[in-house]
């Protein structure tokens, strides 16, 4: 018997009809992905399973069971039974979903007490071990914000599994972690799979899903367009969607640059201190017309070395030895928070060309030049910047950056928060601009497979320091030390 | 209903703008008039809310009422607003002394409750219109002045802040632009919903007779003055005293509906 079993799901939220009848089973013992974009329902699809949508929205099912219960005509007090006991969930903001005055030890009890199970301490570190939580009999007693985000992820998931459900639903639970954390968590949750348990991983990223299900449901709009082994799905996917999704959970390297362009900037030694160490010694060569990347964990100083470089920051000591004076521009992280909310985004280019001296006259006709050069329909001037897609948003900081005619790019984590395919066409979209302007550009990312796509030569970073730099290629195919290593093997 | 309730609302505060600008539109007597042989008369065809003890007509005392009890509010609000803002934003980029000196004049203007603070001053200009608006102006200033400081302090260092002083927009320029228009938004929310007890405390220190003088028609000056023969004539008081509970309600309903529409657009 399966452990879900699903027939005809269809949500509709607020009149709108959001997930259409989506199918699909899930056998004890094996992970299944449901993969998509954004706005693609596959979380309200995962909420469904549980009982869980959100206000407003409304769910029709012709056969909906979990763990051998028909959970299609259940009250509230009936999934109360069934959650946590046969089917539970794992959310992406561990930090949200766990009660930040309650201990650890406590989170993973309460399931079993709710439940009616006999919950000891011996039982409760049992499962905190069985996630591999390292020091466990200590961390019983720590408060969330006490753990980093791995081991918070790994108490969600002990909580999870403590009043031991059939089902488990891991919803983008990885998402939020750096490279090497979430391939351990990913190994936790092969491992539950394995252990007999019937998994339901949401993601919208295949390499995630590539290391962990055996098989994957690919949607989009609300629909399933495609499903099967996973191995097969990445090998000849059927459907346009999934061959999307695919090739950009794989992004192709890029090929090694011919021209070794002149040095143009030379940073020598660049430290700075907040309250602990965020770069140390970092020395580097930036060449003209070439990108460098930066690459690196959460806190391991990659933000601070490019603020610096655009000098919005200041080093506490070496240098930063610019060849002859250039025009530096920094793309934001979140282009939502680099924009005056209450400006439109046409607002907002007249400024940027104004302050880079361009006459009055001509700024409404530049700025709509700008929108065009990054593949923008002049109509989006007149919005704010709430009213863009992400993407969208994206790609009108970039625009924006330009009206300066900069030279040189610095962009900081600039497609992280974007879906797959839409990242894919950012990317594209920076390598023409640089090509068609001679840009030269310093690319910061977490991501090894996007710093692969855009970069020459690559800075690896860990806690502040430059572990290993070189060419993209060699880098990638010979890495000397072991924090490259182990960022290769997890994007792998 | 809710949207009933705005439009009631709406329709309400119209009616006192029209009272307050075109007063003979409504009222066709005289506020002034007295007519001591129709002193105290119940309200009727000739005088729909009655006339008090001097004879004069109740609903053109509380329609030419309006515009000063109704206008002192809204001044004093608006007073506060600007007020607010210029001393909150400066003391957000001034150096830390000046900041630190500011900043316990305000929280010692906060310790003390509202109305106790417009007395005192009120007490100290001496009785009158522009003095009771000056009183309530100073009474709710601390509240926008921290708030106008917190907003300039967060606003500052705000990301799109950052990104035009990186795109070379000058300091000044950026401050003017970015951080001021977004410190007054916060600040109109607030307004919005302030005007309602700076009415309200307009109202109670006209009626303790701090605020304009007889014959002149004020809410607050009438509800006091009917108040020995509340018994004999509940209508010189009740109509004026519905103006202002009205008016009160109507504008905080308004400007939660406000708030509500602008922190919505700004999510």
């Amino acid at each position: 018997m399966s452990a879900v079993d699903v027939q005809g799901l269809r949500i509709a939220f607020g009149g709108r009809i959001v997930v259409d009848d989506v199918s699909f089973t899930v056998e004890p013992g094996e992970c299944v992905a449901i993969v998509g974009e954004s706005g693609a329902g596959k979380s309200l699809t995962a909420r469904a399973l549980l009982g869980l949508l959100p206000d407003g929205a409304s769910a029709t099912t012709e056969r909906l069971l979990v763990a051998g219960t028909d959970a299609g005509r259940l009250g509230e007090s009936g999934w109360r039974s069934l959650r946590g006991r046969r089917i539970a969930l794992v959310s992406q903001d561990a930090l949200a979903a766990l009660d930040p005055l309650r201990r650890i030890g406590r989170e993973v009890a309460e399931p079993m007490e709710i439940h009616g199970l006999r919950a000891d301490g011996g039982r409760v570190l049992a499962l905190l071990e069985s996630v591999s939580m390292p020091d466990a009999e200590r961390r019983v007693r720590s408060r969330p914000h006490e753990l980093s985000g791995g081991l918070r992820q790994r108490a969600l998931i002990a909580s999870a599994l403590a009043a031991d459900p059939e089902v488990i639903v891991a919803d983008e639970a990885t998402t939020a972690l750096d490279a090497t954390v979430q391939a351990r968590i990913l190994e936790l949750l092969r491992g539950i799979a394995d252990s007999g348990r019937a998994v339901v991983f949401i993601s919208h990223d295949f390499a995630a899903v590539r290391r962990v299900a055996d098989r994957v449901i690919v949607m989009q709009a609300g629909r399933i367009v495609e499903q099967g082994a996973v191995d097969e799905v990445m090998r000849s996917p059927r459907s346009d969607h999934a061959r999307e999704l695919v090739a950009a959970s794989s992004p192709v390297p890029r090929p090694a640059s011919p021209s070794s362009g002149a040095p143009l900037l030379r940073a020598v030694d660049l430290s700075k201190s907040f309250d602990r160490p965020a770069v140390v010694g970092a020395s580097f060569v930036l060449r003209a017309g070439s990108t460098l990347g930066v690459v690196g964990e959460s806190g391991s100083g990659k933000t601070t070395l490019a603020r610096m470089i655009v000098g919005v920051q200041h080093p506490d000591s070496g240098a930063l030895e610019w060849v002859s004076p250039q025009r530096v521009q920094l793309v934001h992280q979140n282009p939502l928070g680099a924009f005056d909310p209450r400006w439109t985004i046409g607002r907002s280019l007249r400024e940027a060309l104004q302050a880079a001296g361009a006459p009055r006259a001509l700024r409404t006709k530049r700025s709509l030049e700008l929108l065009a050069e990054v593949g923008l329909d002049g109509s989006l001037a007149r919005r704010r910047p709430h009213e863009l897609s992400g993407g969208q948003r994206q790609r009108a900081a970039i625009a924006r950056s330009l009206a300066a005619d900069p030279q040189v790019l610095v962009l900081d984590e600039p497609v992280s928060a974007l879906d797959p395919t839409v990242r894919q066409r950012v990317l594209g979209l920076l390598s023409s601009l640089q090509r068609e302007r001679a840009l030269t550009m310093v690319f910061v990312s977490h991501d090894l497979a996007v710093i692969a796509a855009v970069s020459d030569d690559v800075l690896v970073m860990q806690d502040g320091v430059v572990v290993e730099q070189g060419a993209v290629a060699d880098v990638f195919a010979d890495p000397r030390h072991s924090f490259t290593r182990e960022l290769l093997a997890a994007g792998r | 209903m809710k949207a009933a309730g705005l439009w009631i609302a709406g329709l309400y505060l119209a009616l006192i703008a029209l009272a307050a600008f075109a007063p003979d539109l409504l009222a066709t007597h005289d506020p002034l008039q007295t007519d001591v042989r129709a002193a105290l008369q119940p309200p009727s065809g000739a005088h729909l809310f009655g006339t008090d003890q001097s004879g004069r007509d109740v609903l053109a005392r509380v329609v030419h009422g309006a515009a000063r009890s109704a206008g002192i509010g809204l001044l004093a609000t608006a007073l506060a607003l600007v007020t607010g803002l210029a001393v909150g934003a400066l003391s957000g980029i001034a150096p830390r002394w000046a900041d630190a000196v500011l900043m316990r004049v305000t929280d010692i203007l906060l310790a003390f409750p509202e109305f106790l603070v417009a007395l005192i001053v009120v007490a100290v200009l001496g009785p009158g219109g522009a003095n009771v608006a000056i009183a309530v102006t100073i009474a709710a200033v601390p509240v926008y002045i921290r708030l106008a400081r917190t907003q300039t302090r967060t606003l500052r260092v705000a990301e799109h802040v950052e990104a035009a002083r990186i795109l070379r927009v000058g300091r000044m320029r950026a401050f003017v632009r970015h951080v001021v228009p977004g410190v007054l938004g916060s600040l109109s929310v607030l307004a919005t919903i302030g005007i309602g007890s700076a009415i309200l405390a307009a109202a109670g220190l006209s009626f303790l007779g701090l605020g304009p003088a007889e014959p002149q028609p004020e809410w607050g000056l009438m509800l006091a003055g009917g108040r020995n023969v509340l018994g004999q004539a509940w209508w010189i008081s009740v109509f004026p005293g519905l103006a202002i509970t009205l008016t009160v309600i109507s504008a905080t309903v308004l400007g939660r509906a406000l708030r509500a529409r602008m922190e919505g657009r700004a999510a």
